[in-house]
């Protein structure tokens, strides 16, 4: 072989390509407390938090959704763990995170391993539909659990602290743990995406049958990731406990698993950090336009129908066809 | 006496009361190329699938090397050595030819359960995968994706998946299928060259290349093997004529 002169394939994944856009939605997010701090710095401050808390859970679904083709619709059961771990554990006098947070991602990724197993024996459709039976079930579950407030849910008394100091206290502080938690997940899921259990995982989503004549389990791939994918969704629920300092089997209901499917298709189905814009976006409407009239849905749900019909790539791709209009002399190859 | 590389021992295959595949016993030695042929329906794919994994048999005992797989799923008879092509093409459309055969060399090259680092900068991975593109003369196209591919040009990707895998048994289901004569030439011509180095199971409708290609030719017809044996003899025998070649070949 004398003249392999051989660049990097381009994957397909046009998430790689275009860097500026995270780096700017990490920048925004970087600077919304300092120019919360002209405002009603408690209430930016804490609808930004909560936007990030869904974005973690939206790119994790992103993860599994937008890359292996997994259409998980009971993924709030994750958050929801993730959630009560920090619930039930506080009830107990139990609130450092050296041991809440191993338990909200164990636990969750414990279920995730349990359920998947079930699931991922199941395609499209049907994996729909038992995720959301899986989900469903978790749902009643804590519904059920009359010692921790049943269907009324339970009061976080205190945010979760680290070695007795209580990190999570201050709003300012909370909101860039936070937003280091949405970093973290996102350089990590990206990382995997792009690794060689990333390529295989993809793979399974073009062609579950080649992947397995070429000698992969698709089976362990796939449930690996649904592990991952619960983990980073316990993690998001860890931080919406502290965040609400609440607690309530809604956070599981089959409706919040459907916003997050939403929030992902809204901001851009597998780019990961469209499901951060997404999260945003859904977010600050229902917030905005709940303001304007009770009836918000009315406005919201044919926004969202607009979406999905003419804008494919959600509103990353909206964006990217809105810059080759404006500058069509930078077309992509 | 060399094991045989493949080895079935009284398959059998019912899709309800139909028998598609009805006793059927082979043995492929190693580096030889078995040709199957039979008219439309007679159980060809039927026959692969089951021998790739894909489906179970209702009957019978498969054996690769001389290991009995007839219970192991598609992916450990592909860690086995085993590799295919399908009838209708089988590759991942939104991966570029290179990486659609740096996943095959990756699945035989250390662990794929590593999360960290770009798969598709892996210099070595990439270096395998091009030269089995090169085998198949698509190394040109090594960055088109797959979906991009013309019809041959995808039938030679799967091709170079297979080789990718080092196999050391190949069965090919139609690898003709659907392609141009010129292109079809050009797949007699790489599978001759490929002849010898790992043994084949070729499906194929065109006789002309069955018959330039094949050591030894079985005959299906209903899910029975009606006649097996070298190509002269399988085409001189009265049986196959009237049965299937008949009209092929006059």
């Amino acid at each position: 072989m004398t003249t392999l002169v051989h660049t990097p394939a381009r994957t397909g994944l046009s998430a790689i390509r275009v860097e500026a856009v995270p780096v700017l939605i990490f920048l925004v997010l970087a600077l919304v407390p300092i120019a919360a701090a002209f405002g009603p710095e408690t209430y930016w401050l804490g609808l930004f938090t909560r936007v990030m808390v869904f974005a973690i859970a939206a790119l994790a679904l992103d993860f599994i959704c937008g890359y292996g083709g997994l259409v998980s619709f009971g993924h709030a059961a994750f958050v929801g763990i993730g959630a009560y771990a920090v619930g039930i554990l506080g009830a107990h006098g139990v609130t450092d995170l050296l041991i809440s947070l191993p338990v909200a991602l164990g636990v969750s990724a414990l279920f995730a391993f349990l359920t998947g197993t079930v699931c991922l024996r199941t395609k499209s459709v049907y994996f729909i539909m038992i995720t959301l039976a899986f989900g469903q079930m978790i749902y009643f579950v804590a519904g059920s659990l009359a010692p921790y407030g049943g269907d009324d849910g339970l009061t976080v008394r205190a945010r979760s602290t680290l070695l007795g100091l209580p990190l999570f206290a201050n709003d300012r502080v909370f909101y860039y743990i936070v937003l280091g938690s949405l970093l973290g997940s996102y350089m990590l899921c990206r990382a995997f995406v792009v690794s060689r259990f990333g390529r295989v995982f993809r793979g399974a989503r073009e062609n579950a049958t080649r992947i397995a004549t070429i000698g992969y389990d698709v089976f362990r791939y796939q449930r690996i990731a649904y592990v991952i994918a619960g983990a980073i969704g316990g993690l998001s629920g860890f931080l919406l406990a502290n965040a609400t300092e609440f607690v309530s089997p809604a956070y599981m209901s089959w409706q919040r698993s459907g916003e997050l499917i939403i929030m992902v298709l809204f901001g851009g189905i597998g780019t990961l950090h469209g499901a951060i814009v997404g999260a945003a976006a859904y977010l600050l409407l229902e917030d905005t336009l709940a303001g304007v009239t009770e009836h918000w849905k009315l406005i919201f749900g044919p926004m969202l129908v607009l979406i999905v019909l003419f804008a494919r790539g959600g509103l990353l791709g909206l964006g990217e066809s809105l810059r080759r209009k404006l500058f069509p002399g930078r077309s992509d190859p | 006496m060399t094991e045989p590389v493949l080895r079935l021992e009284g398959l059998r295959k019912n899709f309800g009361g139909l028998v598609v595949t009805d006793d059927v016993s082979l043995d492929i030695k190693p580096g030889e190329l078995h040709a199957i042929i039979g008219p439309n329906g007679a159980g060809k794919t039927t026959l692969i699938n089951q021998i790739s994994g894909l489906l179970d048999p209702t009957a019978g005992r498969i054996f690769l090397n001389g290991a009995d797989v007839t219970a192991l799923p598609a992916n450990k008879r592909a860690e086995l050595g085993l590799a295919r092509s399908f009838q209708i093409t089988s590759v991942l459309p939104r991966f570029s030819a290179l990486e659609n055969v740096a996943l095959a060399v990756q699945a035989r090259a250390g662990s794929s359960y590593r999360f960290i680092g770009r798969a598709d900068g892996e210099a070595a991975l990439n270096a395998d995968a091009m030269a089995a593109l090169k085998e198949v003369s698509l190394a040109d196209r090594a960055d088109v994706m797959a979906a991009h591919l013309s019809h041959g040009e995808k039938r030679a990707l799967e091709l170079a998946i297979a080789l990718a895998m080092q196999p050391k048994l190949l069965l090919l289901d139609e690898p003709m299928a659907g392609t141009g004569h010129e292109e079809g030439e050009r797949l007699v011509g790489v599978l001759q060259r490929l002849k010898g180095r790992f043994a084949m199971l070729l499906v194929e409708h065109d006789m002309n290349a069955v018959f330039a290609l094949a050591d030894r030719i079985s005959v299906l017809t209903y899910g029975r093997i009606l006649a097996s044996g070298p190509p002269a003899e399988v085409r001189a025998d009265p049986k196959v004529v009237t049965a299937y070649l008949g009209e092929e070949l006059e």
